[in-house]
């Protein structure tokens, strides 16, 4: 026969002091633990929705990131007449694309930070389909003018619509602000590459990338093949999706180690706090529990009823300690992607499936915290017990 | 002190609890030490920068060159002692996980001006005569288990073309700083520019220079700046220090990530332990009542009930610190290139004991405090 729940409540209620206290370590323990991996989720959907399934990047051989990377004005003519590569009416999807960075002000400290500046070709808005004007208009070709990703807007101090701003030599002129719908580029800001190319006096006809807009996802593997088929060509093609997912390694597992070493430890203090608030638990309650198993409940329906207890406790714990966090949903913070040199920003994602890791950790916390103390409970003489005062 | 004895017995009492309240104070201790360690890891560059150095950029960005013809006009300016210039490699040893700082560096001054990345000279000589030699800090080195003598690909594309460079490890340098950057790969200029194509060559990535008096710091960096406005390639001169906080503050809000996890794990910890020797207070009320009975004065009491708290939070403290003193060297070897090298330093370990003894002192004045105002008469009634 089962204890009913309804004396766990009670009992929870009585000692109001411990619970809480046990409550607010399990929370602050879920808290952390679910903060920690939406953090190393936002970055990593950041970059990853940068990229897209039907386009695909090209870069030199060998290069892991644009900014070592460099491809001639010749090669960017050979890819673009290839059959996978899709065309509308003014002709193939291809952008062709400088990276540079320049520092800006961050409005928050007034320090600089290196902003990612992307030199495109003026066409990009048909091969990267998730970005869109949503201010102002695009940049024309040829002029100094720019256009700015909404993070940066909202990040920087200087790049709002309407203003002028001087970096690398040259005045721009803002036209224009665009949401790439929380991807990378939206802490970024495009110009016409061929005035950024001038600009910052690199050299003519020679980008860092070119990103084409397939045909269809499934012609990547043709693109693949014709380029390395090609022995004018020296270029690596990858998935546009897959290129952004590998820069987000370093940083996600930077949090992630970080993020679990410390749950980790705090999930030890945790179990500490509910331990003893069950072991407390027992012992205040030895009477009683010598009572109930006098009066017929057995020794399995006392470890049971115990359980249920610390699984309450951590129960709340951890719906508490989701609550609080999930305040952080969606709040942007920023960092420097070492793979562009530049500042990135990126939101806290929480999501469901964070959320249930979360209250599983915290009943695991529960369950190793009350399963000793219920064992103990069960196991006392009942004679003895009774004799207590 | 002759109480101590009776302290023992009453934390005795009730081993288990005592142990799992110390197990609490010793794992957040742990928790404290680690967290200011990473947080010391963040910004050790610009706390250990010299203050005697500049760093001069394009003031562009970072990624633009500087002409190495800058050089000469710079060492005219009064106050410059000596000045060296380094470029960014950005090669791969292996694999993109193997990340580590690469630079070409100018054998001839790069001693003067970082003097306190040490090289045994006899290492520094080798390096010298041997034009595709390599200087490497001890951690990487440690990190891939080079010793000096191995041969070290490193694949580049950065620079035209793409291909393998391979190095001689000449030398292994150690910084004189707890702490400093050991991660550095340093190699010939004369080498880089053999194998880069002409629009590469004749330029720098950044200079650095030491000062003959650090107070001179804001003029000298003044008049370097404006020896360069107008012209082609205007430069951005900034003490070391400030040069490596700006690397810092973009990391982001690292800080505040850090102080806000460890007010947590404090508020959480000196709830437990309040509770707990309120629960151990309460507990014993007869008993202490009966020690009141027989003389023992309000304020004795008092003492007892607060040096069994803070006997609970020397022990956890020693013991969580002791802990981190183990982990760190083992969690700085797993971060490897991941994180600047974690240091525990005593002024950690200090702070921490002492942040120990005041949340113990805090969870254990208020019971001690009751205990002492309780009236005999009442505790005694109470069974």
């Amino acid at each position: 026969m089962a204890i009913p729940v309804i004396y766990n409540l009670r009992s929870v209620r009585a000692r109001w002091v411990s619970s809480i206290v046990a409550v607010l370590g399990i929370a602050g323990t879920v808290g952390v633990f679910v903060a920690m991996l939406s953090l190393a989720n936002g970055f990593r959907a950041t970059l990853v929705a940068s990229g897209s399934n039907d386009n695909a990047i090209l870069m030199r051989a060998g290069a892991t990131a644009e900014m070592m990377s460099g491809i001639t004005l010749e090669s960017i003519k050979i890819v673009q007449d290839d059959p996978a590569v899709a065309r509308d009416s003014s002709g193939p999807l291809i952008t062709s694309e400088v990276v540079v960075v320049a520092p800006f002000p961050l409005r928050a400290t007034g320090t600089n930070a290196n902003v990612q500046v992307r030199g495109v070709s003026a066409n990009v808005l048909t091969i990267r389909r998730n970005v869109r004007i949503v201010q102002g208009r695009m940049f024309q070709p040829g002029l100094s003018e720019l256009v700015v990703g909404t993070n940066a807007n909202k990040t920087y101090s200087g790049l709002t619509l309407g203003n002028t701003v001087d970096f690398g030599g040259g005045h721009w002129r803002v036209v224009g602000i665009f949401d790439a719908g929380g991807s990378a580029f939206d802490s970024e800001v495009w110009a016409d590459a061929r005035v950024l190319d001038d600009v910052y006096k690199r050299p003519t006809n020679i980008y860092q990338s070119a990103t084409v807009h397939l045909t269809s996802p499934a012609a990547l593997q043709q693109l693949k093949d014709s380029v390395s088929a090609d022995p004018r060509l020296n270029l690596d093609v990858f998935r546009e999706v897959d290129y952004y997912a590998k820069q987000s390694t370093a940083m996600t597992r930077l949090i992630t180690v970080l993020g679990g070493l410390v749950a980790f430890v705090m999930a030890i203090g945790a179990v500490f706090g509910a331990l003893n608030t069950m072991y407390s638990a027992v012992s205040e309650r030895g009477r009683e529990i010598a009572t109930m198993r006098a009066l017929g409940f057995g020794g399995p329906a006392v470890v049971f009823s115990f359980l249920i207890e610390a699984l309450l406790i951590a129960f709340i714990g951890g719906v508490l300690g989701c609550l609080a966090v999930l305040r952080l949903n969606g709040h942007t913070t920023s960092t420097i992607n070492w793979q562009t040199f530049s500042n990135l920003a990126f939101a806290f994602r929480i999501t469901p499936g964070l959320l249930l890791s979360g209250m599983f950790f915290a009943l695991v916390m529960g369950l190793i915290g009350g399963l000793l103390p219920a064992i103990s409970a069960a196991r006392r003489p009942i004679a003895v017990a009774l004799r207590e005062l | 002190m002759k109480f101590l004895h009776l302290i023992l017995a009453n934390l005795s009492r009730k081993k288990l609890r005592t142990i799992l309240t110390v197990g609490s104070f010793a794992v957040a201790l742990f928790l404290f030490a680690f967290l200011a360690v990473v947080k010391g890891a963040f910004g050790r560059g610009a706390d250990i920068a010299g203050a005697d150095r500049l760093v001069i950029i394009n003031r562009i960005s970072i990624i633009q060159p500087l002409p190495l013809s800058y050089r000469d006009q710079i060492l005219r300016i009064p106050g410059v002692k000596s000045i060296t210039h380094n470029n960014w490699f950005g090669g791969v040893y292996q694999d993109e996980k193997n990340f580590f700082p690469q630079f070409v560096i100018d054998p001839e001054n790069q001693r003067q001006v970082m003097s306190e990345l040490i090289v045994p000279d006899d290492q520094w000589q080798k390096f010298v005569a041997d034009r595709q030699g390599a200087i490497v800090g001890a951690r990487t080195a440690q990190r891939f288990g080079w010793k000096i003598g191995d041969r070290i690909p490193i694949k580049n594309v950065s620079y035209g073309t793409s291909g393998t460079w391979e190095f001689n490890l000449d030398g292994i340098y150690h910084s004189e700083h707890t702490g400093g950057d050991e991660t550095q790969f340093w190699f010939q200029w004369d080498y880089f520019e053999e194998r880069v194509p002409e629009r590469f060559k004749g330029n720098t990535g950044w200079y650095v220079l030491r000062l003959n008096n650090p107070d001179d710091a804001p003029r000298v960096a003044k008049a370097i700046d404006d020896t360069f406005t107008n012209s082609s390639y205007e430069t951005k001169t900034e003490t070391e220090s400030a040069f490596a906080a700006g690397w810092v503050k973009q990391f982001g809000n690292i800080e505040l990530l850090i102080l806000t996890i460890g007010s947590v794990v404090f508020f959480t910890l000196l709830l437990i332990t309040g509770n707990t020797m309120a629960i151990a207070v309460r507990e014993r009320v007869g008993e202490l009542a009966v020690l009141k009975a027989i003389g023992f004065s309000d304020f004795s009491i008092l003492v007892l009930v607060l040096a069994e708290a803070l006997l609970i939070a020397l022990v956890g403290g020693i013991l969580g610190l002791g802990v981190a003193m183990l982990a760190v060297p083992v969690l700085g070897n797993a971060l490897n290139g991941l994180l600047p090298e974690l240091v525990l330093s005593p002024a950690i370990l200090s702070l921490g004991l002492a942040t120990a003894l005041l949340i113990g002192a805090a969870g254990g004045i208020l019971p001690g405090v009751g205990a002492m105002r309780m009236r005999v008469v009442n505790a005694l009634r109470r069974v």
